[in-house]
């Protein structure tokens, strides 16, 4: 049976860290995702996990640790933001290439400089081909249902991936709202015991892990992993399936809201989708055929799937919460277009820098870009590809 | 959004408008209803204008944004009014209720032509005598839920009341002098 609640993105993610019960927790603070660790250590300190909880005295060692105890053969998990993943880099590479299914909650935030604390998805964006699976969820809920899942999707003996769960930074980690806690024993049911096929403590079966690997191997290992990021969009349908039996909430590669007949669309990640959502409404009442795609996997991106849901639409508008600063468009723009090329053609494609450092996202300003869809669709001129929401021009 | 009901808190950082504002979300989601409780985060630190937000609906609510157009806007720091537009977007259907000592028709003419309701609560006066301190957010967190009927009076001292038992139960004098705050507020409040 569900718990019906209300909490903050962080204490809902920190809730799902104490009913995983991982064996080791390393982390270091950064706003906005501090709390989750904070609320973590807690739970560690009165017994209430098991898990050893290391206070390192950096990022870069957050995830050393991890990297460390899941290489030992252990269920390892940690959190960070803008500068703290980026100070984890180097680290990154190094899990996805040992094949260690760590599990990291990414709170959103705008990477410095200037400096900024606030919301904008520059930092997962910046670790989108560390060999990261990466989850994007609007909500309090989603973040909580996301980290979950992501535990089963990173573990399957097919993907052994690490994971990141994304939210946004204040928007969903410090908002108070409604959601629906799993049991504790539903959760343990549901995650399972992790049992790597290979570990360093493993005396039956002794390996090394991170030896160097020269021309004569190194290529080989790094399709290896590829194959294996291509392969996980079978395992996190399956979870999710599975994940849909005991909760009743249903969860895909992306969200199609009102696709099924839209002219003009959106493709959008994390809470701004919410917002988006509530326009789409607005103009269905108007007899707009509006609709919009919420992309939760972000990695592996879903070609062939998002190809297909876009395939009908007239025009299409891709938000981004990063800028590439590429002169090319925004990462997600990037994505869906190349996508999209030679598999359907005469849908206009155009891109949205949004919401950077925080930058408010209000429902006036999904409308300038459904009008401008519809102007691309009775005009069939597209006027900017690339193009900026919400900024001042000076 | 047409079933939503929107607030706004303005204080200064320490004043506790973000705590209210998650204490408002609690206890409103206690009555079964759907809830937003938000800070807005500027250059933290004490003193510095600040926002906080709260949406509630009978629906699932799933805008993101800060609120623009306020159905009620609670005032913690009187002091804001000569620096911050608390009746900016705030419908004239609503309400702006402010912590003074001044009367409603007082406040009105510092307000700049606002033509809703204008409520006070001299949330200093009750704070200091029922909890001995200044915390202006308790005897405002009553006064909004007063005046803005998101949920009945009695449910939410009822709420309150357990939700302090559990959260003091080694210090019963705290528990009594927040309530005494939280019915004093709601007895007390003016302009209704």
């Amino acid at each position: 049976m569900g718990i019906r609640t209300k909490l903050s993105g962080n204490e809902a993610v920190s809730v799902a860290f104490k009913q995983i019960n991982p064996d080791v927790v390393a982390a270091y603070p950064i706003t906005p995702s501090t709390e989750v660790p904070q609320f973590f250590s807690t739970y560690a300190a009165n017994g209430e996990v098991e898990t050893e909880f290391v206070p390192v005295e950096s990022e870069h060692s957050a995830m050393s640790a991890c990297i460390g105890a899941q290489a030992a053969g252990g269920r390892s998990m940690t959190a960070t933001s803008a500068q703290g993943l980026a100070l984890m880099w180097e680290m990154l590479y190094i899990a996805s290439a040992y094949r260690l299914p760590i599990n990291m909650a990414v709170i959103n935030r705008a990477l410095s400089g200037p400096i900024n604390i606030h919301c904008d998805h520059s930092d997962s964006m910046g670790a989108r081909d560390s060999g990261w699976l990466q989850i994007y969820s609007e909500d309090c809920q989603e973040a909580y249902d996301n980290f979950i899942q992501a535990v089963r999707i990173s573990e399957h003996p097919d993907v052994m991936l690490p994971a990141m769960t994304c939210f946004d930074g204040f928007i969903t980690s410090h908002k108070v709202e409604n959601l629906e806690l799993m049991e504790d024993a539903e959760v343990q049911k549901f995650v399972g015991k992790y049992k790597p096929p290979y570990h360093l403590m493993d005396k039956e079966k002794p390996m090394s892990m991170g030896p160097l690997s020269l021309p004569f191997h190194y290529f080989e290992s790094k399709r290896q992993q590829a194959e294996a990021m291509r392969g996980s969009i079978k395992a996190i349908l399956e979870v999710a399936a599975e994940f849909e039996k005991v909760t009743g909430r249903k969860y895909g590669l992306f969200e199609e809201y009102q696709m099924a007949d839209a002219e003009v669309a959106i493709v959008i990640l994390n809470s701004t989708a919410g917002t988006a959502k509530d326009v789409v409404d607005e103009l269905r009442a108007k007899g707009v055929k509006a609709g919009l795609l919420k992309i939760r996997v972000f990695r592996p991106f879903p070609v062939e799937q998002i190809v297909a849901a876009l395939a009908k639409c007239k025009a299409v508008a891709v938000l981004d919460r990063a800028d590439s600063v590429n002169a090319a468009g925004g990462p997600v723009f990037t994505d869906v277009t190349s996508a999209m090329f030679g598999r359907v053609d005469g849908v206009k494609v155009i891109n949205y820098i949004y919401g950077l450092g925080g930058r408010d996202v209000k429902t006036d300003d999904i409308k300038v870009v459904y009008n401008e869809l519809l102007e691309v669709v009775k005009t069939g001129k597209v006027k900017e590809v690339y193009n900026y929401l919400g900024v001042r021009e000076v | 959004m047409a079933n939503v009901v929107e607030i706004r808190w303005h204080a200064r950082g320490g004043q506790g408008a973000k705590t209210a504002s998650e204490l408002l979300a609690d206890a409103v989601f206690e009555t079964g209803k759907f809830v937003q409780g938000f800070p807005e985060y500027g250059p933290e630190r004490m003193g510095a204008p600040i926002a906080a937000y709260n949406r509630i609906s009978d629906t699932k609510i799933r805008v993101h944004s800060n609120i623009y157009e306020p159905d009620f806007a609670v005032v913690l720091d009187e002091s804001l009014l000569e620096c911050v537009d608390c009746t900016a977007g705030l419908k004239e259907t609503g309400a702006i209720v402010v912590n003074t000592s001044k009367t409603p028709d007082e406040v009105r003419a510092e307000l700049g032509g606002y033509k809703g309701k204008v409520c006070t609560l001299d949330a200093r006066e009750i704070s200091e005598s029922c909890i001995g301190r200044y915390f202006p957010n308790t005897p405002m967190l009553a006064a909004i839920v007063k005046v803005s009927g998101v949920m009945p009076d009695d449910v939410f001292i009822k709420d309150m009341e357990s939700s302090l038992k559990r959260k003091f139960e080694s210090k019963p004098q705290v528990i009594e002098g927040n309530m005494n705050a939280f019915k004093r507020a709601i007895s007390e409040v003016k302009g209704l």
